[in-house]
């Protein structure tokens, strides 16, 4: 277990590192100086000559890196030139409301699809089956934005139940929790269609293994062959997707955070890049590499839980 | 309990429905079980074995259906009992054991649960006592220290002791039915015979009655009272074990033990005698015999119009047989043979020779943060040698290094140290893309799953003739022929050239390989398990193929295999290996006589027999076989020897012992191990 970690980690910072190197460098050597993107196409020469020597850009890629890393492990992350603010508070409160978002989603989405997927899985083309494996296929197939716009039509236009923005500011009258319902459902319809259909998948292939054939004729009844057979062993293949579901849920959901107006993490790197706010697109990078890197170590911890075989 | 049989079955029906329809695999199957009864079940894959088994618990899947008749078991009808009914009955009155206790083990789940849950859910009686039980049941199956197994996986197990388990957790209950499908099929033959052995003493003290499916006829002895003979659905005799093995009254009966090898038998004397065609399709059903289309005494009329109704054999008032000229068939006599002299063509030069051969693997390296593990040893200093035109056997338990070896010789693996040569060039250091096309079409393999060895979307023509474009250089124009030369050889018709492997059985397939493995005109055949996967009786046909082709082609064969009697019966030298050395060697009748090396003895004696009057005392190896990485200093069986004689086998490896052309690895003397041990097989079989 301790091992497990300890490699992991290591993992995570050679990873970091590497992307932090390239993102750096890719932004350095992409077209066009990094000062003339930070100033806009109708800045004079002048101007873009003066930024290039207040920023440092004239002195070496590498020694630029290193300063950058120094500044990097000081906790110093940069000055946002799109935000007017240090990287690190729009970062920190654009993270903040994405992973409220998330967090929610994510808890509806995992025993949801759970339920759902198991409830289909276990009796292979029955009636319950083909309803959930059919809503299911439709609701992953159809775009957020036209799932949003939908929903936003008639719970908004037409109901008016809901607002139709979520910019978690207090005004229009409705409060946090009514603003996040929307962004919320979109999510989680449109990510559970897809986990559902993985989990019953597994559990399909899980009911024609021969332990269940034993369970079944040691006689216990059927809600234990699922239970206590069935579903830990369907849940293997699954737990690792799952968990990457968190890495989607919060650098991934850029078009409902745009349908709906909510300010974050997502949005914010799609600004940084139209803005070409370079300090925020570099954190924002590492940002979510690291997520990406610690789902996985999750994912597969949660796997190692989940199989006693791999357990060394 | 009620009278009369403890389980009746009366003209079950089941069909399956498929694609090309509705296929009724049981016809109409009538046989009784009485308590406490052991009945085998037998034949061929395909026979419908299996579907009786999964018919009486009512678990068919979701294509298959009882379409008639009853199974009355304990009084009541199991084809009408609803849900509840089952489960009451499954797992308390009628356990299963099954074919690979591997899978057949939740794998997430502890021993200890799995077993505990059994009384837990019949009984509902609490943890405490559920786990009392299962202790108690644990040391029942003699599995050392239940204590520590209750709470293993199923993967830190070996194949042997999941059985165990699977066993104890079908008699925890104490069912009156147990039902063993293919119980020990996949096992090791010293394991199996432990396991048989268990089956046997566990069945007197519980007396539960046994429906024991196998399609090994040695088996089946060791366990049964009772045998019946399915064929396509039907059962074609039933009888008394003896009645049965002694005097069958079926053609196909007498078809499967005579197509059987035995260990007191050799090519030379006693060719195995295949049964002709194969098991047509259950789609197809005529109103006669089912077997007629195969049957050597089939009378066209008598046999073909009518169903075949079961009569009872003359004298023998248990023993029922469906065959309408069955008093008309002569007595059966067991084939058998006396030893051959052909120690004549052993001195040639050698085609195949193994000279010290060492093959180490290194271990998986992982993240090395505690220093690399020690190599896994899985050959070791092994010395064979093949003369051309001779079988040399390689035969020992999963895991003795027999298949490296294959894969040495073939290339894909090369020799650590130590050389391996190929009628006098040396290979051991070549892998295969190293090889010139000369020294691959030299050599050519047959494996055991000619699944895998056949590409699934290429015709067996294009198989074969890439083989011959590639490896004798024909132009794709004179393929053709040479295609149908082959398939000849092997005995498929021409036909089969445009059909993938989809379309044809397995010993077509296997047959298709081989005429892939022909295509080369090898001088040497690589066969690594040839005919593990197949039936009996298409492994005779194989086994005669394999013999037939080499006789006229002059070519070498190294057998891989786990079966002694195979063994016995096609190979001219036989290697036995232990843990990657050979712990003895010889021509096939020395190795087979005593003195043998204690190994040797332990698994002649573990080879279940078919027949009734072979009384052998079992040999039972305790322990296992240690892991790769944990091989004794001294002598590799030293940890499981019944013959270990002192410190000496744990501390210096065994002396090789000559005499004339036979090797024993072992510190007992061979006069000595002469004096100690007793023929294994039958002495008329062996020398002369």
């Amino acid at each position: 277990m301790g091992r497990f970690f300890v490699k992991h980690l290591l993992f995570l910072l050679l990873t970091l590192f590497v992307v932090s190197f390239l993102v750096f460098t890719l932004n350095e050597f992409s077209p066009g100086a990094v000062a003339r993107k930070v100033l806009g196409a109708y800045a004079t020469q002048e101007q873009v000559d003066l930024l290039t020597k207040q920023m440092g850009l004239d002195r070496p890629v590498l020694v630029r890196y290193v300063d950058y890393m120094r500044a990097l492990a000081a906790g110093d992350l940069g000055y946002s030139a799109r935000f007017k603010l240090p990287v690190r508070d729009v970062i920190f409160k654009h993270l903040a409301n994405t992973a409220l978002l998330a967090a929610i989603a994510f808890a509806c989405i995992v025993p949801l699809s759970t339920v759902l997927g198991v409830a289909a899985g276990m009796r292979e083309a029955s009636r319950l089956d083909r309803v959930i494996l059919m809503f299911s296929t439709v609701i992953a197939s159809i775009p957020e934005f036209a799932l949003g716009v939908f929903l936003a039509s008639v719970f908004v236009v037409w109901l008016g139940w809901l607002p139709g923005t979520a910019t978690l500011l207090a005004g229009g009258g409705w409060s946090v929790a009514a603003q996040l319902v929307l962004p919320v459902t979109v999510i989680v319809l449109f990510d559970s269609g897809y986990v559902v259909s993985m989990i019953r998948a597994s559990v399909v292939e899980v009911m024609q293994r021969p332990y269940i054939r034993t369970a079944v004729l040691k006689g216990l009844p059927f809600r234990a062959v699922i239970l206590r057979h069935a579903l830990r062993n369907a849940m293997l293949t699954p737990v690792t997707v799952i968990m990457l579901q968190i890495n989607y849920l919060i650098a991934g959901v850029v078009v409902v955070e745009t349908v709906f107006a909510y300010p974050g993490f997502g949005r914010m790197i799609l600004e940084a890049a139209l803005f070409k706010d370079i300090a925020l697109i570099e954190a924002g990078a590492l940002v979510a590499v690291f997520l990406a890197v610690v789902t996985n170590i999750l994912g597969d911890f949660a796997y190692m839980l989940l199989d006693p075989r791999i357990r060394a | 309990m009620t009278d009369g049989p403890l389980l009746d079955v009366q003209s079950l029906s089941v069909a399956y429905t498929t694609r090309a329809g509705e296929m009724a695999v049981i016809p109409g199957l009538s046989f009784q079980l009485n308590a406490g009864e052991a009945l085998g079940l037998v034949g061929e894959s395909g026979c419908g074995k299996s579907t009786v088994a999964l018919a009486i618990v009512r678990y068919l899947g979701r294509a298959g259906r009882i379409t008639g008749g009853r199974i009355r078991f304990e009084g009541r009808d199991l084809t009408t009992l609803d849900e509840a009914g089952l489960r009451a009955i499954r797992g308390r009155r009628i356990a299963m054991v099954y074919q690979d206790p591997m899978a057949s083990l939740n794998p997430v789940m502890t021993v200890g649960r799995q077993l505990m849950e059994v009384p837990m859910t019949h009984e509902g009686v609490s943890a405490t006592s559920a786990r009392a039980r299962a202790l108690a049941m644990l040391a029942e199956v003699k599995l050392a220290d239940p204590e520590a197994v209750m709470e293993r996986y199923p993967h830190q197990l070996s194949g042997g002791q999941q059985q165990r388990i699977v066993i104890a957790m079908a008699l925890i209950t104490g069912p009156a039915l147990l039902i063993m499908d293919e119980p020990t099929t996949g096992l090791d033959v010293t394991v199996e015979a432990a396991v048989l052995d268990l089956v046997r003493e566990l069945r007197s003290r519980h007396r539960s009655a046994i429906l024991f499916i196998s399609h090994n006829l040695g088996s089946v002895v060791r366990v049964c009272d009772r045998v019946a003979v399915m064929y396509r659905g039907e059962l074609v005799e039933e009888g008394p074990v003896r009645g049965i093995f002694t005097n069958p009254r079926h053609p196909y009966t007498r078809g499967l033990l005579d197509c059987l090898p035995t260990l007191g038998s050799d090519k030379r004397q006693a060719p195995l005698v295949p049964i002709a065609g194969q098991v047509e399709s259950a789609l197809a059903r005529s109103p006669g015999c089912g077997f007629a289309a195969r049957c050597p005494q089939v009378e066209i009329g008598r046999c073909t119009s009518r169903p075949i109704p079961s009569s009872t054999v003359h004298g023998e008032p248990d023993h029922r047989v469906a065959c309408v000229r069955a008093d008309e068939l002569a007595r059966w006599t067991r084939r058998s043979g006396t030893g051959g002299a052909h120690d004549a063509d052993r001195a040639r030069e050698p085609m195949v020779a193994v000279r010290h051969l060492t093959k180490l693997y290194a271990p998986r390296q992982r993240l090395r943060l505690r220093g690399s593990r020690a190599p896994v040893r899985a050959v070791f200093d092994v010395e064979l040698a093949a003369g051309r035109g001779q079988t040399l056997a390689i035969v020992g338990e999963s895991g003795c290094g027999k298949s490296t070896i294959a894969k040495v010789l073939s290339g894909l693996e090369v020799a650590t140290a130590g050389g391996v040569s190929l009628d006098g060039v040396e290979v051991g250091a070549l892998a295969v893309d190293a090889r010139d096309a000369t020294l691959k079409r030299k050599l050519q393999m047959v494996f055991q799953n000619p699944d895998s060895t056949l590409n699934p979307s290429h015709t067996v023509g294009y198989a074969i003739g890439r083989a011959l474009r590639r490896l004798q250089g024909r132009s794709a124009s004179d393929t053709g022929a040479g295609v149908a030369r082959l398939l000849d050889v092997v005995k498929l018709s021409p036909a089969m050239a445009a059909r993938t492997p989809r379309q044809l059985s397995g010993g077509e397939k296997q047959r298709a390989a081989i005429a892939r493995a022909l295509a080369s005109d090898p001088d040497v055949i690589v066969a690594d398990e040839p005919v593990s996967a197949l039936d009996v009786s298409v492994q005779a046909a194989i086994v005669n193929l394999l013999t037939e082709i080499q006789a006229a082609r002059g070519a070498t064969l190294v057998f891989i295999s786990h079966d002694l009697a195979v063994v016995r019966y096609l190979a001219d030298t036989v290697a036995v290996m232990y843990l990657g050395t050979v712990a003895e060697l010889g021509p096939v009748e020395r190795v087979f006589a005593p003195p043998y090396h204690p190994y040797t003895e332990a698994l002649l004696s573990a080879v279940p027999v078919p027949d009734p009057d072979h009384a052998v005392a079992r040999i039972l190896l305790e322990g296992r076989v240690p892991r790769a990485d944990e091989i004794p200093r001294g002598c590799p069986f030293a940890t499981r020897c019944p013959r270990r004689i002192g410190p000496i086998c744990d501390e210096t490896p065994p002396p090789v012992q000559r005499f004339a052309d036979h090797r024993i690895a072992c510190h007992i003397p061979g006069d000595e191990l002469q004096r100690l041990q007793a023929p294994l097989v039958e002495p008329r079989a062996v020398g002369r």
